[in-house]
Protein backbone atom coordinates (compact mmCIF):
# COMPACT_ATOMS: atom_id res chain seq x y z
CA UNK A 1 0.00 0.00 0.00
CA UNK A 2 3.14 2.55 0.22
CA UNK A 3 2.03 3.92 -3.09
CA UNK A 4 -1.73 4.30 -2.59
CA UNK A 5 -2.96 7.88 -2.07
CA UNK A 6 -6.03 7.53 -1.50
CA UNK A 7 -8.16 7.62 1.84
CA UNK A 8 -9.42 3.58 1.46
CA UNK A 9 -12.83 5.11 1.06
CA UNK A 10 -13.35 5.88 -2.66
CA UNK A 11 -10.69 9.11 -2.99
CA UNK A 12 -8.61 8.61 -6.11
CA UNK A 13 -5.04 10.48 -5.88
CA UNK A 14 -2.73 9.34 -8.40
CA UNK A 15 0.79 8.51 -7.62
CA UNK A 16 2.27 11.31 -10.13
CA UNK A 17 0.64 14.41 -11.92
CA UNK A 18 -1.62 13.95 -14.86
CA UNK A 19 -4.17 16.13 -16.32
CA UNK A 20 -5.62 17.30 -19.20
CA UNK A 21 -3.20 18.15 -22.42
CA UNK A 22 -5.77 18.91 -25.04
CA UNK A 23 -9.57 19.41 -24.98
CA UNK A 24 -12.21 19.83 -27.70
CA UNK A 25 -15.97 20.12 -27.89
CA UNK A 26 -18.62 19.29 -30.89
CA UNK A 27 -22.24 20.65 -31.15
CA UNK A 28 -24.63 19.78 -34.53
CA UNK A 29 -24.96 23.02 -36.24
CA UNK A 30 -28.88 22.27 -36.53
CA UNK A 31 -31.96 23.30 -33.50
CA UNK A 32 -35.21 23.09 -32.40
CA UNK A 33 -36.37 25.85 -30.65
CA UNK A 34 -38.29 24.79 -27.03
CA UNK A 35 -41.67 26.34 -27.99
CA UNK A 36 -41.34 24.72 -31.73
CA UNK A 37 -41.63 21.35 -29.40
CA UNK A 38 -44.58 22.59 -27.39
CA UNK A 39 -46.20 24.16 -30.48
CA UNK A 40 -46.80 20.40 -31.58
CA UNK A 41 -47.58 18.91 -28.59
CA UNK A 42 -48.82 20.93 -25.56
CA UNK A 43 -50.47 23.80 -27.55
CA UNK A 44 -47.57 26.20 -26.55
CA UNK A 45 -47.51 25.47 -22.68
CA UNK A 46 -44.67 24.00 -21.43
CA UNK A 47 -40.95 24.67 -22.24
CA UNK A 48 -39.24 23.45 -18.73
CA UNK A 49 -37.23 26.91 -19.34
CA UNK A 50 -34.45 25.81 -22.13
CA UNK A 51 -34.38 28.00 -25.27
CA UNK A 52 -33.67 25.38 -27.63
CA UNK A 53 -31.58 21.96 -28.21
CA UNK A 54 -28.92 21.02 -30.64
CA UNK A 55 -30.11 18.67 -33.13
CA UNK A 56 -27.56 15.77 -35.25
CA UNK A 57 -27.59 15.86 -38.81
CA UNK A 58 -28.58 13.75 -41.04
CA UNK A 59 -25.05 12.51 -41.58
CA UNK A 60 -23.80 12.65 -37.95
CA UNK A 61 -24.00 10.31 -34.67
CA UNK A 62 -22.12 9.37 -32.13
CA UNK A 63 -19.14 8.38 -33.75
CA UNK A 64 -18.95 11.28 -36.18
CA UNK A 65 -19.20 13.98 -33.24
CA UNK A 66 -16.69 11.98 -30.92
CA UNK A 67 -14.49 12.49 -33.99
CA UNK A 68 -14.89 15.91 -34.47
CA UNK A 69 -13.92 16.96 -30.64
CA UNK A 70 -11.34 14.23 -30.93
CA UNK A 71 -9.55 16.16 -33.64
CA UNK A 72 -9.85 19.55 -31.54
CA UNK A 73 -8.24 18.04 -28.49
CA UNK A 74 -5.29 16.34 -30.65
CA UNK A 75 -4.71 20.10 -32.65
CA UNK A 76 -5.12 21.95 -28.88
CA UNK A 77 -2.75 19.24 -27.60
CA UNK A 78 -0.24 19.38 -30.58
CA UNK A 79 -0.18 15.27 -30.22
CA UNK A 80 0.87 12.97 -32.90
CA UNK A 81 -2.26 10.43 -34.02
CA UNK A 82 -0.38 7.62 -33.49
CA UNK A 83 1.27 8.34 -30.31
CA UNK A 84 -2.41 7.48 -28.26
CA UNK A 85 -2.51 4.84 -25.73
CA UNK A 86 -6.32 4.53 -25.43
CA UNK A 87 -8.97 6.23 -27.34
CA UNK A 88 -12.18 5.44 -25.10
CA UNK A 89 -15.85 6.72 -25.99
CA UNK A 90 -18.60 6.59 -23.47
CA UNK A 91 -22.10 7.20 -24.97
CA UNK A 92 -25.50 5.64 -24.74
CA UNK A 93 -26.36 5.92 -28.39
CA UNK A 94 -23.65 4.02 -29.98
CA UNK A 95 -24.53 3.69 -33.37
CA UNK A 96 -23.97 -0.12 -33.62
CA UNK A 97 -25.48 -2.31 -30.30
CA UNK A 98 -22.39 -4.55 -31.63
CA UNK A 99 -18.77 -3.09 -32.76
CA UNK A 100 -17.21 -0.67 -30.89
CA UNK A 101 -17.60 3.22 -31.85
CA UNK A 102 -14.02 3.86 -30.12
CA UNK A 103 -12.12 1.66 -33.38
CA UNK A 104 -14.35 4.07 -35.93
CA UNK A 105 -12.78 7.39 -33.76
CA UNK A 106 -9.38 5.44 -33.76
CA UNK A 107 -8.81 5.11 -36.98
CA UNK A 108 -10.44 8.54 -38.35
CA UNK A 109 -7.82 9.79 -36.33
CA UNK A 110 -4.85 7.80 -37.76
CA UNK A 111 -4.39 6.44 -34.40
CA UNK A 112 -4.35 2.56 -35.26
CA UNK A 113 -3.68 0.11 -34.76
CA UNK A 114 -1.25 0.65 -31.29
CA UNK A 115 -3.49 1.29 -29.04
CA UNK A 116 -6.37 0.01 -26.99
CA UNK A 117 -9.86 0.82 -28.08
CA UNK A 118 -13.20 0.65 -25.92
CA UNK A 119 -16.75 1.44 -25.32
CA UNK A 120 -17.85 2.87 -22.00
CA UNK A 121 -21.34 2.79 -20.81
CA UNK A 122 -22.67 4.75 -17.30
CA UNK A 123 -25.78 6.39 -18.91
CA UNK A 124 -25.02 10.19 -18.47
CA UNK A 125 -21.20 9.63 -17.12
CA UNK A 126 -20.09 7.10 -19.56
CA UNK A 127 -18.05 9.81 -20.96
CA UNK A 128 -16.47 11.30 -16.88
CA UNK A 129 -15.89 7.52 -15.76
CA UNK A 130 -13.74 7.39 -19.53
CA UNK A 131 -11.89 10.64 -18.26
CA UNK A 132 -11.34 8.75 -14.75
CA UNK A 133 -9.94 5.68 -16.53
CA UNK A 134 -8.06 7.69 -18.52
CA UNK A 135 -5.99 9.66 -15.74
CA UNK A 136 -5.61 5.97 -14.10
CA UNK A 137 -4.03 4.50 -17.18
CA UNK A 138 -1.64 7.12 -17.65
CA UNK A 139 -0.80 7.70 -13.76
CA UNK A 140 0.23 4.60 -13.96
CA UNK A 141 2.67 4.44 -16.59
CA UNK A 142 1.13 2.17 -19.22
CA UNK A 143 0.28 4.61 -21.30
CA UNK A 144 1.73 8.20 -22.27
CA UNK A 145 -1.66 9.79 -23.78
CA UNK A 146 -4.96 8.74 -23.51
CA UNK A 147 -8.28 9.70 -24.76
CA UNK A 148 -11.37 10.12 -23.27
CA UNK A 149 -14.53 11.19 -24.91
CA UNK A 150 -18.17 11.76 -24.15
CA UNK A 151 -20.98 11.42 -26.97
CA UNK A 152 -24.05 11.15 -27.24
CA UNK A 153 -27.10 11.55 -29.62
CA UNK A 154 -29.57 11.27 -26.92
CA UNK A 155 -33.91 9.75 -28.39
CA UNK A 156 -36.74 11.14 -26.42
CA UNK A 157 -40.02 9.29 -27.03
CA UNK A 158 -42.44 11.84 -29.57
CA UNK A 159 -44.20 13.75 -26.85
CA UNK A 160 -42.59 12.92 -23.60
CA UNK A 161 -40.84 15.47 -21.66
CA UNK A 162 -37.71 14.26 -22.63
CA UNK A 163 -37.86 15.53 -26.13
CA UNK A 164 -37.81 18.71 -24.88
CA UNK A 165 -33.92 18.06 -23.69
CA UNK A 166 -32.68 15.19 -25.55
CA UNK A 167 -29.96 16.44 -28.03
CA UNK A 168 -26.50 15.98 -29.30
CA UNK A 169 -22.90 17.13 -29.23
CA UNK A 170 -19.85 15.59 -27.92
CA UNK A 171 -16.53 16.74 -26.05
CA UNK A 172 -12.75 15.16 -25.88
CA UNK A 173 -10.22 14.94 -23.32
CA UNK A 174 -6.49 14.15 -24.24
CA UNK A 175 -4.81 13.03 -21.22
CA UNK A 176 -1.44 13.17 -20.40
CA UNK A 177 1.55 13.59 -17.88
CA UNK A 178 0.98 16.69 -15.57
CA UNK A 179 4.30 18.50 -17.02
CA UNK A 180 2.55 18.78 -20.27
CA UNK A 181 -1.20 19.27 -18.96
CA UNK A 182 -3.56 22.82 -18.78
CA UNK A 183 -5.47 21.12 -16.43
CA UNK A 184 -3.99 19.00 -13.68
CA UNK A 185 -5.94 16.62 -11.52
CA UNK A 186 -5.97 17.13 -7.69
CA UNK A 187 -8.43 14.04 -7.26
CA UNK A 188 -11.36 12.34 -8.41
CA UNK A 189 -14.19 10.01 -6.74
CA UNK A 190 -17.24 8.60 -7.45
CA UNK A 191 -20.39 7.42 -5.47
CA UNK A 192 -22.41 4.94 -7.11
CA UNK A 193 -25.83 2.72 -6.04
CA UNK A 194 -28.97 0.81 -7.80
CA UNK A 195 -30.91 3.29 -8.17
CA UNK A 196 -33.41 2.65 -11.52
CA UNK A 197 -34.16 6.23 -12.53
CA UNK A 198 -34.06 5.83 -15.87
CA UNK A 199 -33.89 2.58 -18.18
CA UNK A 200 -34.32 0.93 -21.38
CA UNK A 201 -34.26 -2.31 -22.23
CA UNK A 202 -32.60 -4.03 -25.15
CA UNK A 203 -34.21 -3.28 -28.93
CA UNK A 204 -36.40 -0.78 -27.15
CA UNK A 205 -36.18 2.77 -29.38
CA UNK A 206 -36.82 5.30 -26.51
CA UNK A 207 -35.84 4.73 -22.52
CA UNK A 208 -38.30 4.96 -19.76
CA UNK A 209 -37.51 7.17 -16.58
CA UNK A 210 -38.97 5.69 -13.09
CA UNK A 211 -40.63 9.40 -12.12
CA UNK A 212 -40.24 9.22 -8.43
CA UNK A 213 -36.75 8.31 -8.68
CA UNK A 214 -35.62 11.29 -11.19
CA UNK A 215 -35.18 13.96 -8.73
CA UNK A 216 -33.88 14.01 -4.96
CA UNK A 217 -32.82 10.13 -4.87
CA UNK A 218 -30.80 10.16 -7.89
CA UNK A 219 -29.66 13.53 -9.50
CA UNK A 220 -29.43 15.03 -6.04
CA UNK A 221 -27.93 12.64 -3.64
CA UNK A 222 -25.22 11.43 -6.05
CA UNK A 223 -24.28 14.71 -7.93
CA UNK A 224 -24.31 16.20 -3.85
CA UNK A 225 -22.53 13.36 -2.14
CA UNK A 226 -19.68 13.03 -4.61
CA UNK A 227 -19.15 16.63 -4.66
CA UNK A 228 -18.80 17.24 -1.25
CA UNK A 229 -16.97 14.54 -0.16
CA UNK A 230 -14.18 14.93 -2.76
CA UNK A 231 -14.10 18.16 -1.54
CA UNK A 232 -14.01 17.53 2.31
CA UNK A 233 -11.24 14.94 1.65
CA UNK A 234 -8.76 17.03 -0.98
CA UNK A 235 -9.74 19.83 1.77
CA UNK A 236 -11.15 22.31 -0.54
CA UNK A 237 -14.21 24.82 -0.44
CA UNK A 238 -16.27 26.10 -2.62
CA UNK A 239 -14.32 29.62 -3.00
CA UNK A 240 -11.33 27.99 -4.18
CA UNK A 241 -12.88 26.90 -7.61
CA UNK A 242 -13.61 29.44 -10.03
CA UNK A 243 -16.47 27.15 -11.71
CA UNK A 244 -18.41 23.92 -11.02
CA UNK A 245 -19.30 22.04 -13.68
CA UNK A 246 -22.69 19.70 -13.15
CA UNK A 247 -24.66 17.50 -15.42
CA UNK A 248 -27.52 19.26 -17.08
CA UNK A 249 -30.38 17.19 -17.57
CA UNK A 250 -32.69 20.17 -17.52
CA UNK A 251 -32.14 23.83 -16.19
CA UNK A 252 -33.12 23.51 -12.33
CA UNK A 253 -31.38 20.45 -11.69
CA UNK A 254 -27.77 22.31 -11.86
CA UNK A 255 -28.54 25.49 -10.79
CA UNK A 256 -30.00 23.67 -7.35
CA UNK A 257 -27.39 21.14 -6.77
CA UNK A 258 -24.59 23.65 -7.05
CA UNK A 259 -26.03 26.81 -5.02
CA UNK A 260 -26.75 23.64 -2.32
CA UNK A 261 -23.26 22.59 -2.70
CA UNK A 262 -22.53 26.37 -1.58
CA UNK A 263 -21.65 27.74 -5.20
CA UNK A 264 -22.62 30.92 -6.50
CA UNK A 265 -24.07 32.03 -10.11
CA UNK A 266 -20.69 33.50 -10.87
CA UNK A 267 -19.16 29.99 -10.50
CA UNK A 268 -21.50 27.56 -12.39
CA UNK A 269 -22.75 30.02 -15.14
CA UNK A 270 -19.87 29.61 -17.39
CA UNK A 271 -19.93 25.87 -17.67
CA UNK A 272 -24.03 25.99 -17.86
CA UNK A 273 -25.24 25.05 -21.63
CA UNK A 274 -28.28 23.30 -20.97
CA UNK A 275 -30.36 26.49 -21.66
CA UNK A 276 -29.29 26.55 -25.25
CA UNK A 277 -28.13 23.12 -26.91
CA UNK A 278 -30.30 20.90 -24.37
CA UNK A 279 -28.98 17.87 -22.91
CA UNK A 280 -26.11 15.75 -24.77
CA UNK A 281 -26.25 12.99 -22.01
CA UNK A 282 -22.80 11.27 -21.88
CA UNK A 283 -21.32 14.84 -23.26
CA UNK A 284 -23.63 17.29 -20.91
CA UNK A 285 -20.87 18.05 -18.45
CA UNK A 286 -17.88 17.43 -20.72
CA UNK A 287 -19.16 19.99 -22.84
CA UNK A 288 -19.47 22.19 -19.84
CA UNK A 289 -15.99 21.92 -18.56
CA UNK A 290 -14.81 22.89 -22.21
CA UNK A 291 -17.08 25.96 -22.43
CA UNK A 292 -15.31 26.41 -18.79
CA UNK A 293 -11.62 25.91 -20.36
CA UNK A 294 -11.89 27.60 -23.26
CA UNK A 295 -12.10 30.81 -20.72
CA UNK A 296 -9.86 29.63 -17.72
CA UNK A 297 -6.88 31.45 -16.03
CA UNK A 298 -3.65 29.91 -14.93
CA UNK A 299 -3.95 29.23 -11.25
CA UNK A 300 -8.32 28.61 -11.01
CA UNK A 301 -9.70 25.41 -9.77
CA UNK A 302 -12.67 23.91 -11.38
CA UNK A 303 -14.96 21.16 -9.73
CA UNK A 304 -16.69 18.62 -11.80
CA UNK A 305 -19.16 16.68 -11.11
CA UNK A 306 -21.28 14.19 -13.86
CA UNK A 307 -24.12 12.20 -13.18
CA UNK A 308 -25.62 8.79 -14.67
CA UNK A 309 -28.78 7.49 -14.04
CA UNK A 310 -28.69 3.38 -12.81
CA UNK A 311 -27.00 5.73 -10.28
CA UNK A 312 -23.81 7.61 -9.90
CA UNK A 313 -21.80 10.59 -10.18
CA UNK A 314 -17.79 10.77 -10.94
CA UNK A 315 -16.26 13.83 -9.38
CA UNK A 316 -12.77 15.90 -10.40
CA UNK A 317 -11.08 18.88 -8.76
CA UNK A 318 -8.61 20.30 -11.72
CA UNK A 319 -5.92 23.30 -10.87
CA UNK A 320 -5.44 25.19 -14.22
CA UNK A 321 -1.64 25.68 -15.19
CA UNK A 322 -0.30 28.45 -17.42
CA UNK A 323 -0.23 25.75 -20.19
CA UNK A 324 -3.95 27.02 -20.85
CA UNK A 325 -1.88 30.30 -22.48
CA UNK A 326 -0.56 28.15 -24.96
CA UNK A 327 -0.45 29.63 -28.34
CA UNK A 328 -2.67 27.45 -30.33
CA UNK A 329 -3.92 27.83 -33.98
CA UNK A 330 -7.37 29.33 -33.98
CA UNK A 331 -9.49 26.23 -32.83
CA UNK A 332 -13.43 26.27 -32.48
CA UNK A 333 -14.19 27.34 -28.84
CA UNK A 334 -17.81 25.84 -28.06
CA UNK A 335 -19.01 29.32 -28.09
CA UNK A 336 -18.42 29.25 -32.06
CA UNK A 337 -20.49 25.71 -32.42
CA UNK A 338 -23.14 27.50 -30.16
CA UNK A 339 -23.00 30.52 -32.31
CA UNK A 340 -22.96 28.13 -35.69
CA UNK A 341 -27.10 27.73 -35.51
CA UNK A 342 -29.88 26.17 -38.17
CA UNK A 343 -33.07 26.65 -36.94
CA UNK A 344 -35.10 23.75 -37.56
CA UNK A 345 -38.86 23.06 -37.37
CA UNK A 346 -40.64 20.07 -35.75
CA UNK A 347 -41.00 17.96 -39.55
CA UNK A 348 -37.14 18.52 -40.26
CA UNK A 349 -36.41 17.31 -36.97
CA UNK A 350 -38.60 14.44 -36.88
CA UNK A 351 -37.06 13.59 -40.25
CA UNK A 352 -33.13 13.70 -38.88
CA UNK A 353 -33.87 11.96 -35.79
CA UNK A 354 -36.08 9.21 -37.68
CA UNK A 355 -39.14 10.06 -35.48
CA UNK A 356 -41.26 9.00 -38.59
CA UNK A 357 -40.36 4.95 -38.26
CA UNK A 358 -42.29 5.02 -34.85
CA UNK A 359 -45.69 5.58 -33.43
CA UNK B 1 -19.64 -2.13 -52.29
CA UNK B 2 -18.45 -5.49 -50.36
CA UNK B 3 -17.38 -5.22 -46.73
CA UNK B 4 -13.49 -6.21 -47.40
CA UNK B 5 -13.57 -3.66 -50.40
CA UNK B 6 -15.27 -0.58 -48.19
CA UNK B 7 -12.75 -1.47 -45.45
CA UNK B 8 -9.75 -1.42 -47.64
CA UNK B 9 -10.90 1.95 -48.54
CA UNK B 10 -10.81 3.30 -44.70
CA UNK B 11 -7.44 5.21 -44.14
CA UNK B 12 -8.19 7.49 -47.11
CA UNK B 13 -12.00 7.85 -46.95
CA UNK B 14 -11.89 8.49 -42.96
CA UNK B 15 -9.27 11.26 -42.95
CA UNK B 16 -8.42 11.91 -46.29
CA UNK B 17 -4.99 9.83 -46.36
CA UNK B 18 -3.42 10.04 -50.43
CA UNK B 19 0.06 9.70 -51.62
CA UNK B 20 2.57 11.69 -52.06
CA UNK B 21 5.92 10.20 -54.59
CA UNK B 22 9.06 11.01 -52.81
CA UNK B 23 10.95 11.39 -56.28
CA UNK B 24 8.81 14.09 -57.68
CA UNK B 25 6.45 15.16 -54.96
CA UNK B 26 3.07 14.40 -56.94
CA UNK B 27 0.21 13.81 -54.60
CA UNK B 28 -3.19 12.12 -55.25
CA UNK B 29 -5.63 10.89 -52.85
CA UNK B 30 -5.86 7.92 -55.30
CA UNK B 31 -4.06 5.03 -53.82
CA UNK B 32 -1.50 3.88 -56.53
CA UNK B 33 1.99 2.14 -56.25
CA UNK B 34 3.35 3.90 -59.50
CA UNK B 35 3.84 7.45 -59.78
CA UNK B 36 1.44 9.04 -63.36
CA UNK B 37 3.75 11.61 -63.37
CA UNK B 38 7.60 10.27 -63.04
CA UNK B 39 7.10 6.26 -63.11
CA UNK B 40 8.54 5.95 -59.64
CA UNK B 41 7.51 3.22 -57.18
CA UNK B 42 8.77 5.16 -54.59
CA UNK B 43 5.29 6.31 -53.01
CA UNK B 44 4.42 7.14 -49.37
CA UNK B 45 1.41 7.89 -47.42
CA UNK B 46 0.49 11.34 -47.26
CA UNK B 47 -2.42 12.83 -44.54
CA UNK B 48 -3.53 15.96 -46.62
CA UNK B 49 -4.84 18.83 -44.00
CA UNK B 50 -8.50 18.88 -45.17
CA UNK B 51 -8.42 22.51 -46.31
CA UNK B 52 -9.16 23.71 -49.55
CA UNK B 53 -11.96 25.49 -51.32
CA UNK B 54 -14.60 24.91 -53.96
CA UNK B 55 -13.94 24.81 -57.30
CA UNK B 56 -17.06 23.69 -58.79
CA UNK B 57 -20.46 22.36 -57.33
CA UNK B 58 -23.94 20.86 -58.32
CA UNK B 59 -26.67 20.34 -55.99
CA UNK B 60 -28.83 16.72 -56.24
CA UNK B 61 -32.04 16.23 -56.45
CA UNK B 62 -32.31 12.69 -56.63
CA UNK B 63 -29.99 10.17 -55.82
CA UNK B 64 -28.37 6.71 -56.28
CA UNK B 65 -29.62 4.24 -54.13
CA UNK B 66 -28.45 4.22 -50.92
CA UNK B 67 -27.86 7.92 -50.69
CA UNK B 68 -32.03 9.10 -50.96
CA UNK B 69 -32.13 9.90 -47.11
CA UNK B 70 -29.89 12.61 -47.68
CA UNK B 71 -31.59 14.52 -50.79
CA UNK B 72 -31.04 17.31 -51.45
CA UNK B 73 -27.51 17.75 -50.89
CA UNK B 74 -24.25 19.33 -52.81
CA UNK B 75 -21.60 17.46 -54.44
CA UNK B 76 -18.76 19.67 -55.17
CA UNK B 77 -15.08 19.94 -56.52
CA UNK B 78 -12.56 20.71 -53.57
CA UNK B 79 -9.48 21.95 -54.23
CA UNK B 80 -6.85 20.97 -51.77
CA UNK B 81 -4.62 23.66 -50.52
CA UNK B 82 -1.64 20.62 -51.20
CA UNK B 83 -3.37 20.68 -54.63
CA UNK B 84 -5.39 17.90 -55.78
CA UNK B 85 -8.54 18.55 -56.63
CA UNK B 86 -11.21 16.26 -54.98
CA UNK B 87 -15.03 15.01 -54.99
CA UNK B 88 -16.89 14.58 -52.22
CA UNK B 89 -20.40 15.92 -50.58
CA UNK B 90 -20.82 18.84 -48.88
CA UNK B 91 -22.42 19.20 -45.26
CA UNK B 92 -23.50 21.64 -43.01
CA UNK B 93 -24.52 24.14 -45.89
CA UNK B 94 -27.80 25.31 -47.04
CA UNK B 95 -27.74 24.46 -51.23
CA UNK B 96 -28.21 27.90 -51.92
CA UNK B 97 -25.43 29.21 -49.43
CA UNK B 98 -22.87 27.20 -51.81
CA UNK B 99 -20.27 29.87 -53.76
CA UNK B 100 -17.40 28.76 -56.02
CA UNK B 101 -14.06 30.04 -54.37
CA UNK B 102 -15.76 29.40 -50.84
CA UNK B 103 -13.01 27.76 -48.13
CA UNK B 104 -14.22 24.37 -46.68
CA UNK B 105 -12.52 22.73 -44.57
CA UNK B 106 -12.63 18.49 -44.10
CA UNK B 107 -14.99 16.60 -41.61
CA UNK B 108 -15.99 13.06 -41.17
CA UNK B 109 -19.49 11.68 -41.80
CA UNK B 110 -21.91 9.16 -42.41
CA UNK B 111 -21.80 8.57 -46.50
CA UNK B 112 -24.28 6.15 -46.29
CA UNK B 113 -26.34 2.81 -44.82
CA UNK B 114 -26.75 -0.26 -45.91
CA UNK B 115 -30.67 -0.51 -44.28
CA UNK B 116 -31.20 -0.65 -40.87
CA UNK B 117 -29.34 -4.06 -40.36
CA UNK B 118 -26.10 -3.72 -42.36
CA UNK B 119 -23.18 -1.44 -42.41
CA UNK B 120 -22.80 2.04 -41.63
CA UNK B 121 -20.11 3.58 -43.77
CA UNK B 122 -18.38 6.60 -42.54
CA UNK B 123 -16.20 9.01 -45.41
CA UNK B 124 -15.00 12.73 -46.16
CA UNK B 125 -17.24 15.39 -46.93
CA UNK B 126 -16.51 19.44 -46.90
CA UNK B 127 -18.39 22.08 -45.16
CA UNK B 128 -17.48 25.70 -44.77
CA UNK B 129 -14.55 26.50 -42.89
CA UNK B 130 -16.02 26.98 -39.22
CA UNK B 131 -13.18 28.86 -37.72
CA UNK B 132 -9.35 30.15 -38.56
CA UNK B 133 -7.83 31.36 -41.47
ZN1 LIG C 1 6.59 11.08 -59.17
Amino acid sequence: MENYRGNGRGIMIPNREVGIVGYGAYIPRFRIRADEISRIWKDGEESLHLEEKSVAGLDEDTATMAIEAARNALERGRINPGDMGAIWVGSESKPYAVKPTATIVAEALGSTPHLNAADWEFACKAGTEALQAALGFVSSGMAHYALAIGADTAQGRPGDALEYTASAGAAAFLVGPGEESLAVLEGSYSFVSDTPDFFRRPLQPYPEHGHRFTGEPAYFRHTLQAGQYLMEHLGTKPQDYACIVLHQPNAKFPERAARLLGFSEKQFRPGLLVEVIGNTYAGSSPLGLTAYLDQAQPGERVLMVSFGSGAGSDAFSFRITEKIRKNLAPLPAVQDYISRRREIDYATYARYRGKLNYG
Amino acid sequence: MSLPQNWRRQAGRYRLQGIKCQNCGRMSLAPRSICPRCHSTDIAPHQFSGKGEIYSHSTLYQAPAGYQAYIPYTVALVRLEEGPLVSAQLTDVDTDQVQIGQKVEMVTRKLREYGDEGLIVYGYKFRPVLKGE
